[in-house]
């Protein structure tokens, strides 16, 4: 699994980022995205065009975990939502690997960014059908709990950056201990 | 009487550099591997803000006259060079709004991780954090109840609805007797003026926060057994209502 992580101001400036892979069943924390290296932005782009729908699901359902909120088919991303009460959205964009044989043997990401055109029109389907482990799945109940303890924690440090002082709302977060705190959250985690 | 005091101050002033610089010489090398490492500067005991926990535990709690020492030097602050009692109390609610969008997130964070701890045997699901309040009645009843609590250690004193008809967008919070006014003695030519502006500044926080414009203005309303009895006007804007009625038709609590 790779992911793509970002903190949202509530008029959608974007605060935080951070890229990282699994460190769960033997990955090694690098993201491999089905992007090309060049093409990076689309992972932004994909995020951000959830926006819509996460403040549709915002209204309905009171709860500070969204869950699983929307999906990219084209590129199976799915996007998992966290309000922070004062208006900050956290939103997790996650995808499984695209074959289960070149995840575990660490598939360079020049090769994945060859296969990416052709992966786009049919390997949305036939990846979801062929991750069934747990923890490639992106929908299962374990996912969302993993996803949910990983947004607790990140919250926790958020609310540590928002009580500075010098932290005024729709500020960037530059502080590299943030940075490494998210990380450690990601790889207990995720 | 002078030479003394020079020759005090004159001594102030050189006792104090030195054990700055005796801080900066004694541990170099820890300092400027930090430096080094993540071009951070950290506290000499290594805790930055990420490393203390955001937990108030029991009895903490600051002293009364500490806070009403701060809050008047607030207000006089506020006061430098303003052009009325409306300007007065507008920045004394520009600085309480920043403190309401964060009370918000501690607030959350605190009964989150109090709830999971008190119920830590049960799974984490049945230990419901608490929601977002979607209408209106849920927000002001999080005012009410858990923000005043957090504040001044009590609920508000009464929470009730215009009840004209032409303004259904105004709801008024009561606290009897103001903490924030408790050491305050306000001029007879300036009698409009309430320092409560303040705490009204972080209602409007915590609503915006929330997602809820609103306008929200401290008023005087004395009565015989409660003098300072202040009333905190919430007007909602027009967006809010809107909303309120769509949410209403689907169901939403």
């Amino acid at each position: 699994m790779s992911y793509y992580f970002t903190i949202l101001s509530p008029t959608d400036v974007p605060l935080f980022n951070i890229a990282f892979g699994t460190s769960k069943s033997g990955g090694d924390g690098i993201a491999r995205f089905r992007f090309p290296d060049t093409a990076q932005y689309m992972n932004q782009f994909i995020i951000h065009s959830s926006l819509d729908i996460v403040e549709e699901a915002q209204w309905m359902n009171g709860n500070l975990y969204l869950k699983h909120v929307d999906t990219y088919p084209p590129a199976s991303a799915y996007i998992s939502a966290f309000l922070a009460p004062s208006g900050a959205r956290f939103l997790l964009l996650h995808q499984p690997p695209q074959l289960p044989s070149t995840a575990t043997g660490s598939g360079s990401s020049s090769l994945l960014g060859a296969g990416f055109s052709a992966s786009a029109l049919g390997g949305g389907s036939s990846s979801r059908a062929s991750s069934s482990s747990i923890a490639a799945n992106p929908t299962s109940p374990q996912t969302e709990e993993a996803v949910r303890q990983f947004m607790n924690e990140v919250y926790e440090v958020y609310v540590k950056t928002v009580m500075s002082p010098f932290y005024r709302q729709g500020m960037e977060i530059k502080s590299p201990v943030f940075r490494t705190r998210v990380t450690a959250a990601g790889r207990k985690w995720l | 009487m002078t030479q003394p005091r020079h020759s005090a101050m004159l001594s102030i002033s050189n006792t104090n550099p030195i054990p700055i610089a005796n801080d900066k010489q004694q541990p170099p090398s820890t300092q400027i591997q930090n430096l080094a490492s993540t071009g951070l500067r950290v506290p000499s005991n290594r805790k930055t803000i990420y490393d203390r926990h955001l937990n108030r535990t029991r009895n903490a709690e600051l002293s009364r006259a500490g806070f009403a020492f701060l809050f008047a030097e607030m207000v006089t602050y506020a006061q430098r060079r303003v052009t009325g009692i409306q300007d007065l109390e507008r920045r004394l609610n520009e600085q309480g709004y920043p403190l309401g969008l964060r009370l918000l997130d501690l607030l959350y964070y605190r009964t989150m991780s109090s709830s999971t701890s008190s119920s830590l045997s049960s799974s984490s699901t049945s230990a419901a954090p608490p929601n977002r309040p979607l209408r209106i009645l849920p927000l002001l009843h999080l005012i009410h109840g858990p923000l005043w609590r957090l504040l001044f250690n009590r609920p508000a004193d009464a929470l009730e609805h215009s009840v004209s008809p032409d303004t259904p967008n105004e709801y008024m919070i009561t606290d009897n007797d103001p903490l924030v006014n408790t050491y305050i003695s306000v001029p007879k030519e300036m009698s409009m003026l309430n320092c409560a502006a303040f705490v009204a500044g972080i209602i409007e926080g915590v609503c915006d926060g929330c997602g809820f414009e609103a306008k929200v203005t401290a008023h005087n309303q004395p009565t015989e057994m409660w003098p300072g009895r202040t009333v905190f006007l919430v007007r909602f804007g027009e967006s809010v209502m809107e909303r309120e009625k769509v949410l209403e038709r689907a169901g939403v609590k």
